[in-house]
């Protein structure tokens, strides 16, 4: 285990340095000069030096290249000339937010959907199992920003029982639990059809198994047979996807974020990125790919940890 | 003759396919006397499988009974409820499955699983469930049965799984074990060893077992009386010694003549029965046996063979065959 994980995390870092590098890269291909953006067309060309040289922007790139990584591996992001505070300040008090609009979104969604899947192959090639399969598809075929558009309309403008905007007031739980809900909700309608189906293909699959005819031929009940035999396997392929599924989330939280007027780190970048503010692009950036890596190697870990056939391949 | 413990009366099952069905048993009639040791034999494909799993009511649901009752002490388990079907699993008819390594579930512990498999034994606590699964562990002879309990069972080798399932079917003390193919999946020395353990135990708690197996050799170790399955009917029904002796099928006769421990002169092949199972979607009207039978007659392709009564425990199901 301790070696599986070590190869993990290695990777996981390799992969890291790589993504940086790359975006370094498109930095420098994308046309504009951030100074010339930020001070606007009447700036003298003196007056631009000066920015330059604030941003870093004068020194070579490989030297700037080094420079940054050096500066984040001591959790230095780098300063904002914009808002004239640290990159770093900005992303933690940007993330929260939005890290809990992706947990919420994921966390209900993944309840729903194993519970639709599960019933799905309980009640299987009944109306049942059918009537959940158009209503799956459909779930999935739904844009986020449409049923975020939908639902400020419906539960904000006419009935009036949640907020359409913001996040609430600050240190008023219930007020953010209600500014949650309906952005919640609009995240994570899809992934309620699409985990839907996955748990459903995964637990037939598992179903057809010799263990669940063994369970079966010592009378067991097809519940506990079912969720004790059948869901224990089939839940390990839909932990894989969750993590991958929760980076995801936290990028289409962008548009929920702007439909919602939510502040957030979908709001920071596509703001940063309008401003050609570089220092605030890369650091979020590399900010979100650590913690989207972080994620997926702890899931990794997670499934070693739940099949122990994948734990002990790695032992030896 | 004592009353049946278990009993096939006239059961005719055939699994739904796409156009049609095909008919996996025909009028099988079979009684397992308790505390006897039955094999079924028969080539692949003759539904012997279908018949040990409709005998715990197990199999899938494309499987549909068109005739026939099975009884266990005389009650037609196919009207019980759903629920009292269930309970009877486990409790009163076990079963050993062929493939050792994916009988159990990869992802709980042995010991779990055991605990979890007396889930029909009324009165007992999660503990005396886990005492009797270790007992039973040790009596199958796997030793530590305590540190066995808490192992997975990919950490087990393929025997010792075999013997956890064997220990699993015996842990509610059930009056018919049915044993699928029990050692098909391993090798001659863990094969020999676990027809050993069977007869141990069969000795030691009297259950009566049915043991499903193409494996003749088994069939003549372990069991009492054979039956011999050919196209999803029963074709011969005799106690191992007469059948082995003296085979009065010509398919009984064919399947000895073919078996590689019987043959006693080098020949450099292996003999076999000509021709093809037929199809079961359309069963033929006379003797399913008759295109490959070197003693059919005309009769044989149109007419449906009689069973008949050899002896006390012995009948055939051939027109040939006299009394």
């Amino acid at each position: 285990m301790l070696r599986y994980a070590i190869k993990r995390i290695a990777l996981a870092v390799v992969i890291l340095v790589t993504v940086m590098l790359a975006m370094y890269a498109m930095v420098f291909l994308v046309p504009g000069d951030p100074a010339s953006l930020a001070l606007g067309p009447r700036a003298t060309p003196e007056l631009k030096a000066l920015l330059r040289e604030r941003m870093g922007l004068d020194e070579p790139i490989l030297w700037q290249v080094w420079h940054f990584f050096r500066s984040a591996l001591t959790g230095d992001l780098g300063y904002d000339v914009w808002s004239k505070r640290p990159v770093l300040d900005q992303i933690l008090e940007f993330f929260p937010n939005t890290l809990i609009l992706g947990v919420a979104a994921l966390g209900w969604a993944l309840a729903l959907g194993i519970a639709l899947g599960a019933a799905a192959v309980v009640w299987r090639d009944t109306w049942a199992d059918r009537l959940l399969g158009v209503v799956s598809v459909g779930l999935i075929s739904v844009p986020a920003f449409v049923v975020a558009i939908y639902a400020i309309l419906i539960f904000a403008v006419w009935l009036r029982w949640l907020p359409a905007i913001g996040a609430g007031t600050p240190g008023d739980p219930a007020s953010q639990i209600r500014a949650l809900i309906l952005p919640a909700f609009a995240l994570g309608v899809g992934w309620v059809g699409y985990l839907a189906r996955l748990v459903r293909a995964s637990l037939l699959e598992v179903m057809g198994e010799n263990h669940i005819r063994t369970a079966r031929a010592f009378g067991l009940p097809e519940t506990r047979v079912v969720l004790r035999y059948g869901l224990r396997v089939a839940i390990i392929p839909t932990i894989a996807l969750l993590a991958v599924g929760l980076g995801s989330i936290l990028s289409s939280a962008v548009f929920v974020e702007t439909v919602f007027g939510r502040p957030g780190i979908g709001t920071l970048i596509t703001g940063a990125v309008q401003k050609r503010n570089y220092p605030v692009v890369m650091g979020t950036v590399l900010f979100m790919t650590a913690f989207y890596l972080f994620i997926v190697t702890a899931a990794d870990l997670l499934i070693a940890r739940l099949d122990p056939r994948v734990r002990d391949a790695f032992r030896r | 003759m004592t009353e049946a413990i278990l009993s096939v009366e006239n059961l005719s099952l055939r699994y739904r396919v796409p156009g049609g069905a095909v008919h996996v048993l025909r009028d099988v009639r079979l009684a397992i006397r308790p505390g006897e040791v039955l094999g079924i034999a028969g080539e692949s494909g003759c539904g012997k499988s279908t018949l040990a799993a409709a005998m715990i009511d197990l199999t899938g649901a494309n499987a549909e009974r068109t005739s026939g009752a099975i009884r266990l002490r005389g009650e037609d388990i196919l009207h019980l409820s759903a629920d009292d079907r269930r309970r009877l699993r486990g409790a009163e008819v076990a079963m050993v499955f062929q493939d050792p390594m994916t009988a159990f579930s990869p992802v709980l512990t042995i010991g779990a699983q055991l605990v979890d498999f007396q889930f029909n034994r009324t009165g007992a606590s999660r503990r005396d469930k886990w005492q009797a699964a270790c007992g039973m562990l040790a009596r199958v002879g796997i030793s530590d049965p305590d540190h066995a309990m808490r192992r997975f069972p990919h950490e087990f080798s393929g025997g010792m799984r075999q013997r956890a399932a064997i220990a699993a079917a015996l842990l509610m003390r059930p009056a018919v074990l049915i044993a699928d193919e029990p050692t098909t999946a391993l090798d001659v020395t863990m094969e020999a060893q676990i027809i050993h353990l069977l007869r141990e135990l069969q000795a030691d708690y009297g259950c009566a077992i049915v043991i499903v197996t193409h494996h003749l050799g088994v069939i003549a170790e372990l069991c009492d009386r054979v039956a011999v399955m050919y196209a999803g009917q029963v074709v011969e029904e005799a106690p191992v010694d007469d059948l082995y002796h003296d085979p009065r099928h010509p398919y009984t006769q064919a399947l000895l003549a073919c078996d590689p421990a019987r043959i006693e002169e080098r020949s450099g092949r292996l003999p076999a029965i000509g021709g093809r199972l037929p199809d079961l979607r359309t069963p033929p009207p006379g003797c399913a046996f008759a295109p490959r039978c070197s003693k059919a007659t005309a009769r044989c392709l149109t007419d449906a063979p009689p069973r008949v009564v050899l002896g006390p425990d012995r009948s055939a199901l051939c027109h040939e065959v006299a009394p």
